[in-house]
């Protein structure tokens, strides 16, 4: 058993909380150069200019990337092999509180979701834990617009609405709300699974690289068709028209019962602040 | 699309002249508020007092900012989506209030009452927060403190980057500017 101190999982999620709220990932930013080159739109080159200086003020680490520092999202790989001294849990939330306090960010958690008073400390992050061979601990972290999140949509096909159905779906949600999510976007796709599987799948989808495609090529060439098909759209970068309204479109996919169609869409704006760490 | 350096107040003239598609230079005093602020102006409106601002000619920016650092005027300060402004923002528009700075599309009822009270709406590039508070020179609260970060503020800016995204002719980017580019690669 190899054995790590909860209070290292504190700190190293208060440092990589913070560095993402002030430096896109280097994976964003080259994105942004291929959008930049490919963009037709007079107007959506220049929104996407002021994105790429954006990014460049931000990472010289005064002032946050955007102004909405998210809700904070992490995939814990626990190793079975490994053991936490002290409250994972406990360490998690303690390194998203020092993130969002020490790091200036925003704090848009609320207590109660009717009620509404602020937590004013943005916590709780929200954990998915998962066992894993080995001894390590990754978290995968991502801080998630809300503008974006409140764009995303679920549905459960019939199996008979097969691909065309899934493809329609996804086109169809960025249609409806892709100029409201701070365009261009990084589609997150989940399909399969079931109800709550899915949106899960999607999240996962969400806050993965832009550069990475699925490693199955049926779905990488799937992925890279809704590409095209979303930036044919012409809602263009902040959806003021124009040829990129995604830089990618990342699908996940799990197995499924034999009379369902599960389809998730997690919507990711430019402001796609992911990374990991390993312990 | 024509390139403009507009100072608050706005009058009618330099509404009228604005088309969907114009870039904007905007300097001077605007006014920070989202939903909380919105409500409480309208409200102050319906009972007949004094709003806490200058509405004629004002210009209100949909803005809910990071913390600043200490020493510095404001954190990120990028816009947010308006659509929880439109029930409030007509009101604003039959006081005087000239301009609106968020982004996303507007209602029905916001685009008209934009036309029949010669109101603009500009559109800031949103998550674009960094960039944008280096336009900020000074942010204060003026009212609503209670509501921290949805308080109402004051702020004075320099070359603020906008869009011209609804003008007083009825024109919509959002609409406009998909249709130009739609089925094109
Ligand atoms: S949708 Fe994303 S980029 Fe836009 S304001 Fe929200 S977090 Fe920022």
């Amino acid at each position: 058993m190899r054995v790590i101190q909860a209070g290292q999982v504190t700190e190293a999620l208060t440092r990589l909380g913070i560095e993402k709220a002030y430096k896109i990932p280097p994976d964003m930013l080259r994105c942004f150069d291929a959008a930049l080159a490919t963009e037709k739109s007079e107007t959506g080159r220049e929104i996407l200019r002021q994105i790429q200086e954006n990014a460049a003020i931000a990472a010289q680490g005064e002032v946050p990337y955007c102004q909405d520092t998210g809700t904070a999202v992490i995939f814990a790989e626990v190793g079975q092999e490994l053991k936490v001294e002290g409250d994972l849990e406990a360490a998690i939330q303690e390194g998203v509180r020092r993130a969002y306090t020490d790091g200036f960010l925003r704090k848009s958690i609320l207590a109660d979701p009717l009620r509404r008073r602020n937590t004013g400390d943005n916590t709780p992050a929200i954990v998915h834990y998962a066992l894993v061979p080995g001894d390590r601990l990754k978290l995968s972290f991502g801080a998630k617009g809300g503008g974006s999140e409140n764009m995303s949509r679920l549905a459960m096909l019939r199996p008979s609405d097969g691909e065309e159905g899934v493809k329609n779906f996804v086109v169809e949600t960025i249609s409806q709300g892709g100029a409201n999510a701070c365009p261009p976007l990084v589609v997150g796709v989940g399909v399969g699974g079931n109800f709550e599987k899915v949106a899960l799948l999607a999240k996962k989808a969400a806050l993965r690289s832009p550069e990475a495609r699925n490693a199955d090529p049926y779905y990488a060439a799937m992925e890279e068709e809704l590409k095209e098909r979303c930036n044919r759209l012409g809602i263009g970068p902040m959806g003021l028209g124009g040829t990129v309204t995604v830089l990618a479109v990342n699908i996940e996919v799990f197995p499924c019962h034999l009379v369902a169609l599960p389809v998730a869409v997690n919507v990711n704006c430019h402001a796609d602040r992911h990374g990991e760490i390993v312990l | 699309m024509a390139e403009y350096a507009l100072t608050t107040p706005l009058t009618d003239e330099a509404v009228e002249k604005l088309r969907i598609g114009d870039r904007v230079l905007l300097s001077g005093v605007i006014y920070g508020a989202r939903d909380a602020a919105h409500k409480r102006l309208v409200e102050a409106l319906d009972r007949g007092e004094a709003p806490p601002i200058a509405v004629e000619g004002s210009v209100i920016y949909y803005v809910g900012p990071t913390p600043p650092r200490p020493g510095k005027v404001i954190g990120a300060a990028g816009p947010t989506t308006a659509y929880r402004m439109d029930a409030y923002a007509p009101r604003l528009m039959e006081v005087g209030m000239k301009g609106m700075i968020a982004k996303g599309k507007r209602s029905e009822a916001v685009k008209r009452a934009m036309v029949d009270r010669t109101a603009v709406y500009f559109g800031a590039t949103g998550g674009a927060g960094a960039l944008i508070s280096r336009c900020i020179k000074k942010a204060e609260v003026v009212a609503y403190e209670d509501l921290g970060p949805e308080a109402l503020r004051r702020m004075e800016v320099e070359a603020f980057p906008l869009t011209v995204v609804g003008d007083c002719h009825g024109g919509d980017l959002y609409l406009e500017g998909r249709k130009a580019w739609e089925g094109k690669a």
